[in-house]
């Protein structure tokens, strides 16, 4: 079995992909948990506010998501494009 | 120097027997541990009560325990079965050690929440002990299952003969499976554990809520389960498909990263659920008026954390099934 260099710059762009996304899946995970754990804690306390609190929670989901996004990006231009 | 195919097997048995059990000694270790703190500060306030937080305190333990006594089943086969010899057992075996090992790390450390708090709860208000021990067992037995999904996929590469499947890639399909349900385990265990602390806490401050707390914990313990679960499936579809024949690196390299890539997403995702579903519990316990806005919230928050870990879940399936 002769391995040549496209191979392994193939396999190694694999197996970034799959270490870019499993890795990168942790922090926004578990930094959203936190942000969704503090808005419940908020609506127990301050019912009223849960329409605003909703829309303050989703948003900070949403920035708190952008380095999973990254993480994507990069599996799927490793997996694609390089 | 050549080594026959006898004392690779003889390395990989050894190797995966310890590290079944060396990472599945973590977990059980430190939620015990947890426990017996617990009970210690439950048995501080309120010493006329010790014989029960006592015995409290050892069935939470039993439970947390179970985890890694499954790691210890997986060491001992390792150490004294006589595996088929072929060139792909020495893979199988290090797979199932680092599958069990590592997937009982979180239900150990997850039980052990519950456990504690029950404890707690037991001093606070020994009335209600007898529906605290209920509310324990029943979060703990689902604190179990991602420890109970790694002994199934362990199990099943001990058992299934891959002898009859190409070499390449079928070696990285068999360690990207433990890999998967390995890692994939720790999460769901931790995040399931916070979710059942905060039910007993809940239980125990306002026996009247004791209902839907519980029936709440069940729903975020569910949401919880679920990366395990997709890491679970990721982990069958690479021990069943039947993949073609390769002098190549890059598809046995595709194969081992799916199942890192799944293993390891899921960690974050199921942690985090667990963070969210544990707020929105004690929160329900303390007032159960807003229940349906807190579950509505608890349910939009874990999605949201959840996509992450459906990233993951894409990302191995087109390293399996497209590239």
């Amino acid at each position: 079995m002769a391995i040549e260099g496209a191979d392994i710059v193939k396999a190694a762009a694999f197996l970034g992909a799959g270490i870019s996304m499993g890795v990168g899946a942790i922090g926004p995970g578990v930094g959203e948990g936190m942000a969704a754990a503090k808005a419940c804690e908020a609506i127990g306390k301050n019912p009223k506010e849960a329409g605003l609190l909703t829309r303050t929670m989703l948003v900070g989901q949403a920035v708190s998501e952008s380095t999973g996004i990254y993480s994507l990006v990069i599996a799927l231009l490793l997996l694609f494009v390089v | 120097m050549a080594l026959d195919i006898q004392t690779w097997i003889k390395v990989a048995a050894f190797s995966g027997g310890g590290m079944a059990m060396g990472f599945g000694a973590i977990g059980a270790a430190i939620g015990e541990g947890l426990t017996a703190a617990s009970a210690n500060e439950a048995i501080g306030r309120n010493p006329k009560l010790s014989g029960d937080i006592f015995k409290s305190m050892l069935v939470g333990q039993a439970i947390a325990e179970s985890a890694s006594i499954f790691a210890l089943v997986i060491a001992m086969m390792l150490l004294f079965t006589n595996f088929p010899q072929n060139t792909m057992t020495p893979f199988v075996l290090i797979a199932a050690g680092l599958c069990m090992g590592l997937g009982a790390i979180g239900s150990g450390v997850g039980s052990g929440f519950p456990a504690g708090a029950a404890c707690r709860g037991m001093a606070r208000q020994p009335e209600v002990s007898g529906r605290l021990t209920t509310n324990m067992l029943i979060g703990s037995a689902v604190c179990q299952t991602p420890a109970i999904f790694s002994l199934v996929v362990a199990f099943i590469l001990l058992f299934t003969d891959f002898s009859v499947r190409p070499f390449s890639p079928t070696w990285a399909a068999i360690l990207g499976a433990g890999i998967s349900s390995g890692f994939g385990a720790i999460g769901s265990g931790l995040g399931g554990g916070l979710v059942a602390e905060a039910s007993c806490d809940g239980v125990s401050r306002q026996p009247e809520t004791a209902t839907p707390v519980t029936n709440v914990m069940l729903l975020g313990q569910a949401v919880t389960q679920t990366t395990a679960i997709y890491a679970l499936l990721v982990s069958f579809i690479l021990m069943f498909k039947a993949f073609p024949s390769t002098d190549l690196l890059a598809p046995p390299m595709a194969l081992l990263s799916a199942g890192i890539c799944m293993g390891i997403g899921a960690i974050g995702p199921a942690i985090g659920e667990g963070f969210a579903g544990r707020s929105a519990v004690a929160w329900i316990g303390r007032n159960q008026k807003h229940i349906a806005d807190l579950t509505r919230l608890m349910l939009v928050g874990q999605a949201v954390a959840e996509s992450t870990g459906i990233y993951s879940l894409v990302i191995a399936l087109v390293l399996i099934f497209v590239v």
